[in-house]
């Protein structure tokens, strides 16, 4: 079976307008919509807060959990679903964390005790982050994402040339940030683990974009005489078949964990969906015309020999 | 290559997969012969999927500097007393400071002369002139305060860790963490805020005499007397059933603390049926005891913990034999908890919580569950696939893939990872994309073969072509992985770890083993045809 006829020769790269006009689109969008929304939307890791996940056991609404943290002053909480409906399963936040032993899950468990009865509802789990710890997770989100793009960096031109290194880079960056604007777009939150999908994104976008890279680089060995772009052209049309195939195998496999991971790893798993979706595009659409674009203000070693 | 190779090459493989069984077996089944039992171990799981309680406590260190100062300066006060060195006001300010005013340069020398031979700790910070008297500021010296909070935090390692032992959790880790802060973790823990209150009690029990001479109500007015301060207890109005804070006046110095006791039991009094807890002092605790109830009879003894006035009854006579009680309305768990924390010791200084993080067992199941499911359905999906698109090479792929898992969890069982619900993702993930190399493999094949070449030198090239590209797709990944696992905690260090592993056994069984099958295969026959 071939999803890709061989000897394909579409020209992507004569489509670099449109593409870089749709990546321009999603890349405002997306800085619009963190600046509407005053950044992205930080999780209790970076934020620090208490959040608790509680099941109850009937039918609920969020109002009427809202009404019972009234008592304890903490009607404020935001108070979402959590899962499937079915589950009744509920996520309750706020930006309050205790440091003392007598932690806020504890108030709101006695209150909900009160309103619901001790057997209809089950703390299922519980996160305090203090603000110290919400400070020191932030730093460190930040520091690895710089750390892996500059091991990468260094990476990328001891093994290609600097002009590949830039373009690798630009993928990188046109995909975190469309990534992030998705998500500012739909609400989702910032956690922990959303850093750990960005940083796996990351390294899947760049694996397209070497492979990319790499059949390129053999091509230029063997004509010297071609025009760069005509090289670049059917080098991403030879490994066009192989991208499609890998984002497709990637794509089953996260599919199944969106679907059937359960809600805790969904958001996760949206991430690495949209991220890959997106990272693919990438390879093709923003890496290389970037060589291109690069190669015209400041041709190559080889070039200039010629 | 020649057979030979093929069989070398087999039998390596054979070896690695076997291995990667080896360490696997416990996590399958528990009836294993001694062997496994000495050398290897379940997968170790995350706290998210086995359920348990992450905690981070901060030891306020700038505590245990005030309460050490707060110790110095009552014995500067009584040697001071002794030697006859005339001062006033010695005071505390600001905590850590302790400040006293010095009629003349004579008590000056004589002053500092003391300094120097008995608190060698202790170092002038400043003085000034205050209404022509000299106003000394004393402070604690640096090196003193480092060791200090250094003990403050190694003595609060140590009584957590007795306290925690004695609740009976098992696999529990205590660790230290950056300079004054602890880490805790308690698997499978089921009544974490029991464990919290357990852990993070200061307990300080202190014995100390109530000021009966001086009046409570101008004190609590304002007014308190020097040497004296006012702490609250809380009884049950037997009206109202209400709890009240009532203040006592006691005197500051305390006469003994709960270091001096030896041992503390929980008892059913015979009068009410109501649980007491039993003190039991050591042999200096009792002389002491024994010595303060001597001198106090008929004065009233102030039980206090972590500043809160448990009881105060009045000693009726000497007590000698070392014994004594805190009554209070205490429920059996409650008992049985203070005593638990008296036995293990108070904490040096207060501790504060950072960080708390806690999953019931039922969502650890869950997750456990539902992880599984998406590494099998995925897998599923991923072989279909493979085998749809590119027919008996795509089976390669998948035996490969099928291998891949094996080695995977061997490894994580090997070198005791843990796994958590965002490494069961990286597991996943893995087997999307480990069958990338297979495709770059199998597409690079694919070409050869259109080229003309015969099946032998197709795979050749196929594998050697694919080779640098396959390492440099997968270093890249590699980098970010590492990345996170430097800066990443918890489960997301346990992503990093699979995704690592993942990544490493996925061009293992890319290369290495797929390469066997298919010269096994290709080798000795003339085959006209690759199935691809």
């Amino acid at each position: 079976m071939e999803i890709i006829r061989p000897g394909i020769n579409i020209d992507l790269v004569g489509k670099m307008k449109i593409a870089f006009v749709a990546s321009l689109v999603a890349i405002i969008l997306s800085v619009l919509s963190l600046l509407l929304h005053g950044g992205p939307n930080l999780g209790i890791d970076f934020a620090g807060g208490t959040q608790v996940q509680i099941k109850f056991s009937q039918e609920t609404t969020a109002e009427g959990i809202r009404d019972s943290l009234q008592t304890i002053g903490l009607g404020n909480s935001i108070i979402q679903r959590f899962g499937y409906h079915a589950n009744n399963e509920f996520l309750i936040k706020t930006e309050k964390s205790s440091s003392a032993l007598e932690g806020l899950s504890n108030k709101m468990a006695e209150a909900l005790e009160v309103s619901y009865g001790k057997e209809n509802f089950e703390i299922r789990r519980v996160e305090v982050v203090g603000p110290k710890v919400g400070k020191d997770l932030r730093q460190k989100g930040l520091l690895a994402m710089l750390y892996a793009v500059i091991g990468i960096l260094i990476y990328v031109t001891w093994r290609f040339e600097l002009r590949y290194a830039v373009g690798a880079i630009a993928a990188l960056i046109h995909d975190v940030v469309i990534t992030v604007g998705v998500f500012s777009l739909l609400g989702k939150e910032f956690t922990l683990p959303i850093i750990a999908a960005l940083l796996t994104i990351i390294g899947y976008s760049l694996n397209d974009t070497i492979v990319v890279y790499d059949r390129i680089r053999e091509n230029i060995k063997g004509a010297r005489k071609q025009p760069l772009p005509e090289v670049v052209n059917s080098s991403i049309n030879q490994v066009l078949s192989r991208t499609v195939l890998t984002s497709v195998t990637t794509l089953l496999v996260v599919l199944a964990l969106f679907f059937l991971g359960g809600a805790v790893i969904h958001d996760f798993a949206f991430a690495l969906l949209v991220g890959i979706l997106v990272g693919t595009y990438s390879s093709v659409f923003v890496a290389s015309p970037t060589v291109l674009v690069w190669e015209t203000i400041s041709p190559s070693k080889e070039k200039r020999k010629q | 290559m020649s057979e030979k190779n093929i069989k070398a090459r087999a039998i390596v493989t054979f070896v690695i997969v076997a291995a990667a069984l080896f360490f696997l077996m416990p996590s399958i089944t528990q009836n294993l012969p001694s062997i496994w039992k000495d050398n290897t171990d379940k997968i170790h799981l995350g706290l998210d999927l086995q359920g348990g309680m992450h905690l981070v406590l901060e030891v306020e260190t700038g505590k245990a500097i005030e309460s050490s100062m707060e110790r110095i300066s009552n014995d500067l006060k009584e040697v001071l007393m002794e030697r006859r060195i005339r001062f006033r006001h010695l005071d505390r300010e600001e905590g850590i400071f302790t400040t006293l005013e010095l009629a003349s340069r004579e008590e000056h020398a004589q002053f500092e002369k003391v300094l120097k031979n008995e608190f060698p700790s202790l170092e002038i910070k400043s003085t000034e002139i205050v209404d022509g008297r000299e106003k000394v500021w004393l402070k604690i010296n640096d090196k003193q305060i480092e060791a200090i909070e250094k003990f403050a935090v190694e003595q609060s390692l140590e009584t957590i860790r007795n306290r925690v032992d004695e609740f009976g959790v098992s696999e529990p880790e205590i660790i230290p963490q950056g300079k004054d802060r602890i880490l805790i973790q308690l698997p499978g823990i089921k009544d974490p805020q029991r464990a919290i209150n357990l852990i993070g009690k200061t307990a300080l029990l202190e014995f100390k005499l109530l000021d009966e001479e001086h009046s409570l109500d101008e004190a609590v007015a304002g007014k308190v007397p020097d040497g004296d301060i006012i702490a609250y207890g809380y009884k049950i109005e037997s009206q109202t059933g209400r709890r009240v804070k009532i203040p006592y006046l006691i005197k500051r110095k305390t006469l003994l603390t709960g270091e001096a006791l030896e041992d503390a039991k929980v008892t059913i009094s015979n009068r009410f049926g109501e649980p007491y807890v039993s003190l039991k002092f050591d042999s200096q605790g009792a002389r002491d005891f024994d010595r303060i109830t001597a001198q106090n009879v008929k004065k009233r003894l102030a039980i206090v913990l972590d500043g809160v006035v448990h009881s105060a009854p009045v000693i009726q006579e000497r007590i000698s034999g070392g014994n004594a009680q805190i009554t209070g309305s205490f429920t059996m768990e409650e008992a049985h908890d203070l005593a638990i924390v008296l036995r293990a010791g108070a904490l040096p200084a207060p501790v504060r919580i950072l960080e708390q993080r806690t999953v019931g067992p039922s969502l650890g199941q869950d997750s456990i569950d539902k992880g599984i499911l998406s590494i099998i359905v995925g897998s599923i999906l991923v072989i279909l696939f493979m085998v749809l698109y590119y027919n008996l090479s795509g089976i390669v792929a998948d035996i490969a893939l099928f291998l891949n898992i094996i080695l995977i969890m061997g490894a994580l069982a090997a070198f005791r990872a843990t796994l958590t619900l965002p490494g069961i993702a990286g597991i996943v993930l893995t087997i999307g994309m480990a069958v990338d190399a297979n495709v770059l493999i199998f597409e690079r094949i694919r070409e050869e073969l259109r080229l003309g070449k015969s099946p032998r030198a197709s795979i050749a090239g196929g594998y050697s072509k694919a080779l640098s590209t396959i390492v440099d797709a997968n270093v890249t990944t590699l980098i970010a992985a590492l990345v996170l696992f430097q800066f990443g905690t918890g489960p997301v260090k346990g992503f990093a770890v699979t995704l690592s592993i993942g990544i490493v056994c996925s061009m293992f069984t890319a290369i290495f083993v797929t390469r066997i099958l298919y010269d096994y295969f290709v080798w000795d026959r003339n085959i006209k045809k690759i199935s691809i």
